[in-house]
């Protein structure tokens, strides 16, 4: 276990001192050092850890070691990775991105040789996350499939995580962009991508041909087809905890901080609240950076504002009324108010610019809404403190209180999916492992101790709740609406 | 408005308190000195392993008891005027009541050996035991756990999960074969080794020797081995906690004695939980059933007939679950370690030898009795219908998926429990 961690930390270190602007031998050799030293830094750490021990829950410790309590290795890793994001995402020349076309020196252009590999242009501080997230992916899932390796729900789970990161989040784009395609990752959606619908997206995807045309009706399958009927189907899970990229971080480096999700009743309200908050802000900002691009003549082209805001209305309404109209009684009243008031004020304000013609319909204009977006929600929420804080707040912060992705798929999951955790009868014993391991900080106790199911919008299915009880009481499961198993 | 008092927090007293509220307006009082909260019994040994923190152990928050008006009181009650309907309290004055139920659990069993009571010599039931062995925790090289049960395994499991060497003493020639069939003990005796704990069976504790500072250095045992140590785990079940109520007109033999409404003979006294014992148990099982879902059953009973809604205590087909370090056991209607005349038992065994799965069922009329599974878990609610309609063999044989409760993706074994089947009782099913 030394040598697997004395071997990551040296090829951290590798990484830290180009950013300082050191070398070892030639950027290649030192990259190619750095990512082998990680990698099996962090295979031989895992070996070590879970060999000569028999299958099974290997929790033993986890709130006794500084790391996974939130002891002093906590803060002082929650304070690097923070660090790190900040660094990345403000202040990309530290890392030795080139500016104006110069040549990266220092961390970027140690990934230079790899970049000009995969894609012949020079590495960004994009091409280095990228990276970095990627290997974390694969190799902390390596870890997690020893980990769990008498449980194949969730060695299933992670190699798909582990596939859709390397593959579709990874390589693909990458590889496209080598072929002078448009950089597209067919396993990330609007609103997680919130630049799908910017105008530069738009227009590129456009005039890219047959491959640009199929990728934007992709996109936009995604969104309003293949993940309904899959959310429907199995839940949010086929997407939080098999295929994104952000779940799957949270999945495999995260793990070993998932018991660190808050799950008192405050937190739910929090949660309940900030996530659909920024649902709304997601809606708001992509209506109106659409609203900003298109036209008012038809002749030019067929979609024009008049006929967008009519759709989006529509759809606010349609899906706001239906939801009220069939499942109010399913809904707390903070649900309904929320679901109520934010759909209505959102309708008020199409309607009123629909009347009165010209300026911003949220009063803002469409790029400020969109730069205060990408900062606040795409950068400061979901990369600083999203993973900055895994160690001090849990993996899924992002997912459980930011991600309006989660928050569109919540809601279906809530009321228009097959989707349940179920109580095996009476077995349950209060003992608190589930409620305990729950990286969504739901109290799974609550409900298996009364031998209900489990319906929650935040579920994303990672099936740990499951492999923890020590009685056997938990199974994600899929069945018909509204009848209990 | 009626007064009501519950001794005793755990699941039993607890359950009465929700039940009661959910049914009457009558003032709630639970008494105990254990912990202020109500706290899962079951899960302590997480806490010492470091999966959890005592405050994971609350099932309900802090906020709880208030927005439900039931008051906890942190006192000892040392007696109780069943004629004047009062207790008295170590701390506070006594209190009367209108309705009382005790709800105090179990004591470790001590056997009378030399040395129990040394320091670093322990059970573990209590909060306290907990504590204390935390304590020791850092002095502790090996541990010695006598005692072939639930909590002598989870004892020995936590030591382990320390880095402390474990020897296990157990009197019978199987680990809990007082309950498990020969091949289900088989399969734990293995895992136990496994796991690197060096197993005795057939083996009693004869002694613990004080080291001079009335601390356990060693214990021997029957077979005159003596074995160094700097613990000693004594987990040889429980019994009713009811010695403070000796010598009261309360009728008590091993527990409280109750009858089918868990009415003890006092007027207004209730008895639920380990600390009661039934006056005629339903056939086939026990007077005393000290598990956790007996427990939640009769306080739900209890409030039921407090609340003027009579009920007989009726804890249905029996069930139980544990887990043996990393074997998961589920029981589901009866299964005794060996068959009677009467009585066909299948066994299928994985070729890992950690799964298993037994059902036992009439020679004449082929309906099933009950199931044992390791490492399998099976539906409650399907295996509950089966057994309550008596359904035969062959229907279940031929039904098995509809029981199964693994996680998706888990490799299904209903083939070959099938095959198995057939081979075993020559039948040309499968």
């Amino acid at each position: 276990m030394y040598t697997g961690t004395a071997l990551g930390l040296f090829g951290l270190l590798i990484l830290l001192l180009h950013g300082a602007g050191i070398r070892f031998f030639s950027n290649t050799i030192d990259l190619i050092l750095a990512l082998l030293s990680l990698s099996f830094g962090i295979l031989i750490y895992s070996y070590a850890l879970y060999r000569g021990h028999p299958e099974g829950i290997k929790n033993n410790g986890v709130w006794r070691r500084a790391l996974t309590s939130r002891g002093w290795l906590a803060i002082l890793s929650g304070i690097v990775i923070t660090g790190f994001y900040i660094v990345l995402y403000f202040y990309p020349q530290y890392l030795g991105l080139g500016a104006d076309g110069a040549k990266n020196t220092g961390l970027i252009a140690l990934f230079d040789p790899l970049s000009q590999l995969l894609k012949r242009q020079p590495a960004s501080q994009w091409f280095v996350y990228g990276v970095l997230y990627t290997l974390a992916i694969v190799f902390f899932g390596i870890k997690f499939m020893m980990k769990y390796r008498h449980n194949r729900y969730q060695q299933f789970r992670t190699l798909s995580v582990m596939f859709f990161q390397f593959g579709f989040a990874f390589l693909l784009p990458e590889v496209l962009m080598r072929l002078n395609r448009p950089y597209f990752n067919f396993a990330n959606m609007w609103p997680l991508n919130y630049y799908f619908f910017d105008q530069w997206h738009i227009d590129g995807l456009i005039h890219a041909g047959t491959l640009g045309m199929f990728m934007l009706i992709w996109g936009l399958l995604m969104v309003f087809v293949i993940s309904p009927y899959l959310t429907y189907r199995f839940g949010k899970r086929w997407y939080c905890s098999w295929v994104c990229g952000c779940g799957g971080l949270a999945e495999t480096a995260g793990d070993p901080f998932r018991h660190l999700s808050d799950n008192s009743l405050r937190a739910w309200k929090i949660e309940r609240w900030l996530i659909h908050s920024v649902l709304v802000f997601s809606i708001v900002m992509t209506v109106s950076v659409i609203h900003s691009y298109l036209g008012d003549d038809s002749s030019k082209y067929w979609l024009t504002r008049s006929l967008f805001l009519g759709i989006v209305s529509i759809l606010i309404a349609g899906v706001a009324g239906g939801l009220y109209y069939f499942k109010r009684y399913e809904m707390a009243k903070d649900a309904r108010f929320g679901m109520i008031g934010a759909a209505s004020a959102i309708l008020l304000l199409l309607i009123n610019h629909f009347f009165s013609g010209n300026g911003n319909i949220f009063f803002i204009d469409a790029g400020s809404l969109r730069s205060w977006y990408g900062f606040a929600i795409g950068s400061v929420f979901s990369g600083v403190i999203g993973v900055g804080f895994y160690p001090l707040l849990g993996s899924r912060v992002w997912c459980r209180f930011g991600c309006p992705m989660a928050a569109i798929l919540g809601i279906q999951q809530r009321f228009l999916s097959k989707f349940r955790i179920t109580t095996n009868g009476g077995q349950c014993i209060s003992c608190g492992n589930c409620s305990t391991y729950c990286e969504m900080g739901i109290d799974v106790r609550a409900y298996a101790q009364r031998g209900d199911d489990i319906l929650r919008a935040s579920c994303v299915g990672c099936g740990v709740c499951s492999a923890v009880c020590p009685r056997g009481v938990l199974k994600l499961e899929t069945g018909e609406i509204g009848v209990k198993l | 408005m009626r007064n009501i008092i519950i001794i005793g927090n755990g699941i039993s007293g607890v359950t009465a308190a929700r039940e009661i509220r959910k049914r009457s307006d009558d003032h709630i009082t639970i008494i105990s000195d254990e912990h202020p909260y109500f706290f899962s019994r079951t899960a302590l040994m997480y806490v010492f392993m470091g999966h959890m923190k005592k405050e994971h152990l609350k099932p309900y928050a802090d906020a709880f008891w208030e927005k439900n008006r039931i008051a906890l009181l942190s006192d000892r009650v040392n007696g109780i005027d069943f004629e004047n309907k009062m207790l008295r309290l170590d701390k506070n004055n006594p209190v009367s009541y209108d309705v009382l139920i005790l709800a105090t659990g179990s004591l470790p069993n001590k056997f009378g050996w030399p040395g129990q009571d040394l320091k670093s010599v322990s059970g573990l039931y209590h909060m306290g035991d907990l504590d204390r062995l935390e304590k020791w925790s850092g002095s502790i090289r090996h541990g010695v756990i006598v005692g072939g049960g639930l909590i002598g395994i989870e004892l020995a499991e936590m030591l382990l999960s320390r880095g402390k060497t474990v020897t296990f003493l157990v009197r019978e020639s199987g680990f809990w074969n007082i309950v498990l069939p020969p091949e289900e003990s088989s399969m734990i005796n293995r895992h136990i080794r496994e796991h690197g704990i060096d197993l005795r069976l057939n083996t009693e504790l004869k002694e613990i020797i004080d080291n001079g500072r009335g601390e356990a250095s060693a214990v021997t045992t029957s077979k005159n081995e003596t074995i160094d140590c700097q613990f000693v785990g004594l987990t040889a079940g429980v019994h009713p906690n009811v010695g403070w109520l000796k010598n009261t007109s309360l009728d008590i033999a091993r527990g409280i004695l109750v009858d089918q409404y868990l009415k003890t003979n006092q007027d207004q006294v209730y008895a639920i939980g380990d600390c009661a014992q039934l006056r005629t148990p339903r056939p086939g099982r026990r007077p005393i059933e000290a598990v956790w879902y007996t427990g939640k059953m009769m306080g739900r009973t209890a409030a039921q007939n407090i609340c003027g809604t009579p009920i007989e205590y009726d804890p249905g087909i029996w069930f139980n679950s544990a887990k043996f370090l990393d074997i998961e056991y589920q029981t589901y209607g009866f299964i005794p370690p060996s068959p009677d005349d009467s009585t066909h038992t299948f066994y299928w065994e994985h070729p890992d030898g950690k799964k298993s799965l037994r059902i036992n069922f009439d020679k004449e009329t082929g309906e099933v009795r009950g199931f044992n599974l390791m490492g399998i878990r099976f539906r409650h609610k399907v295996c509950e219908r089966w057994l309550k309609e008596q359904k035969p063999i062959d229907y279940v044989m031929h039904h098995l998926e509809e029981a199964n409760f693994d996680p998706e993706f888990y490799a299904r074994q209903e083939k070959d429990i099938r095959q198995a089947y057939a081979q075993q009782f020559h039948t040309t099913f499968a």
